[in-house]
């Protein structure tokens, strides 16, 4: 029994040790992916674990950060928040270098303060406008907050388009709601009226009222907010209700896993897009190359993200000269990375003290099934 | 007004799914007392039948067939010898549980096996709307009416009209003399299993190409089959039938006219109001059962 007892003890602390080695061993990054691997966000969380995939495997080909390989674990949240923050914590009791994902904007807010208490930087794909305004000084985007996106749309409605009226279709979610209320606030900045405010549930299947709704209300414009598979179902049905109205949304409207399952119905859709695989940009185009060669499908925005994640890990490491999980967060922040230095990251992006970015983004137009960038839009401040 | 007459279609066309699918519940539960827990994944499986049978490069007309061969084999046949016929010996309710344990088992081998993304699904009616007492009706809408409408009345003719329809309303209402009248009650059981299997098939063809193919559409659709089924009356094919359409329109009007936020809740209050008013349904029969 006391032999039994002194092995199993003996085991446990060799195990402790090999676990604490690991994580800090000059030879391994361990980073931990909690993603919507299944459930309604499964488009979400698919591409971005492939895009991180895909970075993973490019920067280990490469010889990995600073000499270390990348080695990369994926948690499914189901599209779940309690889910989310379960699989969280359990990534961060294994103490990784970096904590990625999740993309639903109600997960990353259970599981921010997890990161934060940890002192690990947790870099997601949330896009609602709070998340960066908690004051926590570990979370990153990987896209723009609807702070930043929002503004830029209601201008296009307001001034480009001429509309003066509106109706606002939004799933009522987290990341549906930020946006429903920043939207609001800025078409009242420029005096677009709101004629129908719709508030959808995440994984309603029916949309049929909502179309004949929003056809009732007769806007100039319809702005669509919803996540991937509920924007094609509603594309679908606002076509079968013969809506006439322009259909505008962000990236989540014109995405390529919403145009192959709206099909016919998503062509004349508008919307901003911070990142897209169709955006005229060389080193975008060869990523997306690479993508469709591993994958055997066009990513939407989320495999970008992803990719993009692992390269501002890689960049802000590189900065430090070590691999220091603890400050690997302030060496996020400030941090202006070029395509010059490290071509991974596709576009310049600079990260600010919130953890939000600046860099370009584009508008497009969804045109015989394909998303077609009409216009390039600068970074806002350069 | 001409947007009311469209809530009323598209409400009666999403209300012809729901009854086909409650159909499905009350046919089994007139011949075997069986509640199928898994009915919404039995409706969300064809589907992805189809969709392989497409990927093995079968034309659409093709892997409907295969789909609905598929469908009346494993959710009709083998449902019923190798889950209902051994469960049902230990009575109701752990067959009752088992079928709820089907409807997860049937979940998660299609996210495994396929995906748990969605995927477009073709339709059999053109994209194109046609317009009727000036509204824009989707001739998609008038296929899903018209295929609804189409297999009740089969289905009703089959059941009042032919000898094997008779055999099985006899085995359903009362097997044993069924059985001493010369009714091979256990063949009649058998087929309404696949009855069940071909609407199902039928269903999924309909409703896929609106809610796009995906492992969760059971969950919506199998809890407002069940609630229909309930409504109508759970042992009356026209109640399962009524109940559907009078879902449909409720949940479109109150989402267009009351909140899009509590739609959800509105078919709950019908079916709090029924049973508290009417609880064996609009159409239901009281049933005794010997103890």
């Amino acid at each position: 029994m006391k032999n039994l007892l002194a092995s199993g003890g003996l085991a446990l602390l060799t195990g402790v040790l090999t676990s604490a080695a690991f994580a800090q061993s000059g030879d391994t990054i361990n980073l931990a992916d909690v993603a919507e691997l299944s459930g309604s966000g499964a488009t979400v969380g698919t591409n971005w674990k492939n895009g991180i995939d895909l970075a993973v495997e490019e920067i280990n080909a490469k010889g990995g950060i600073l000499g270390a390989k990348i080695v990369v674990t994926h948690a499914d949240t189901q599209s779940n928040a309690g889910i989310a923050k379960a699989q969280a914590q359990k990534a961060l009791d294994g103490e990784p270098y970096a904590l990625l994902g999740p993309g639903y904007s109600g997960s990353v807010k259970v599981c921010a303060p997890l990161a934060q208490e940890a002192g690990i930087a947790e870099i997601m794909g949330g896009e609602a406008a709070e998340l960066t305004r908690a004051g926590n000084k570990f979370l990153f985007r990987t896209s723009f907050g609807q702070q930043t996106s929002m503004p830029k749309i209601a201008k296009y409605i307001a001034e480009d388009m001429k509309a003066k009226t509106a109706a606002v279709v939004w799933v009522n979610n987290d990341f549906g709601k930020g946006g429903h209320d920043t939207i609001l606030k800025e078409f009242a900045a420029r005096g677009v009226k709101v004629l129908a405010d719709d508030s959808t549930e995440a994984g309603q299947a029916d949309f049929a009222a909502d179309a004949l709704k929003v056809k009732d209300a007769n806007p100039d414009v319809v702005f669509i907010y919803l996540n991937e598979e509920e924007s094609a179902r509603i594309l679908k049905e606002l076509r079968k209700a013969d809506v006439k109205a322009p259909l505008v949304g962000e990236t989540t409207l014109i995405g390529q896993k919403v145009i192959e399952l709206a099909g016919e119905a998503a062509n004349g859709a508008l919307g901003h897009v911070g990142l897209t695989t169709d955006a005229p940009i060389p080193a975008i185009k060869a990523f997306r190359d690479k993508f469709v060669a591993k994958y055997n499908y066009v990513p939407d925005h989320n495999g970008i993200k992803g990719y993009l994640a692992l390269y501002m890990i890689k960049a802000a490491t590189e900065k430090m000269g070590k691999l220091d999980s603890k400050n690997l967060a302030a060496a996020l922040h400030g941090l202006t990375i070029t395509p010059e230095k490290e071509p991974g990251i596709l576009m310049e992006v600079t990260i600010d003290e919130n953890g939000d970015l600046d860099r370009q983004s584009f508008l497009g137009e969804v045109v015989n099934g394909k998303q077609v960038i009409k216009e390039v839009l600068p970074k806002l401040k350069n | 007004m001409a947007n009311f007459v469209a809530l009323l279609i598209a409400g009666l066309a999403t209300g012809a799914l729901y009854a086909l699918a409650a159909v499905g519940f009350t046919l089994l539960w007139q011949t075997s007392q069986t509640i199928n827990f898994a009915q919404g994944e039995f409706v969300m499986l064809p589907a992805f039948f189809m969709l392989a049978a497409m990927h093995a490069g079968l034309p659409f007309w093709a892997a409907i067939l295969v789909g609905l061969a598929l469908s009346m084999a494993i959710l009709g046949f083998a449902f019923k010898r190798l889950l209902v016929d051994p469960m049902l010996q230990h009575g109701v309710l752990p067959l009752a549980i088992a079928t709820m344990a089907l409807s997860t088992f049937l979940k998660e081998s299609v996210k495994t096996f396929y995906s748990a993304e969605a995927s477009p699904f073709p339709s059999i009616a053109p994209d194109s709307d046609i317009r009727l007492l000036g509204v824009a009706v989707s001739w998609q809408s008038i296929a899903v009416l018209g295929v609804g409408i189409a297999t009740v009345v089969a289905l009703q003719f089959l059941l009042n009209r032919t000898r094997t329809g008779r055999q099985m309303q006899a085995a359903a209402q009362n097997p044993t003399v069924a059985r001493i009248l010369g009714v091979p009650v256990e063949r009649m059981i058998l087929y309404t299993f696949l009855i069940n299997g071909a609407l199902v098939a039928l269903t999924s063809l309909l409703i896929s190409p609106i809610y796009l193919a995906k492992f969760s559409n059971g969950d919506t659709l199998g809890l407002a089959a069940f609630i229909a089924a309930i409504v109508g009356g759970f042992n009356q094919i026209r109640g399962a039938i009524v109940g559907g359409l009078l879902l449909g329109v409720v949940d479109n009007l109150s989402a267009a006219y009351v909140s899009t936020q509590y739609r959800g809740a509105i078919p709950l209050c019908l079916l709090i109001v029924i049973i508290l008013f009417k609880p064996n349904g609009l159409l239901g029969r009281a049933e005794e059962r010997t103890v």
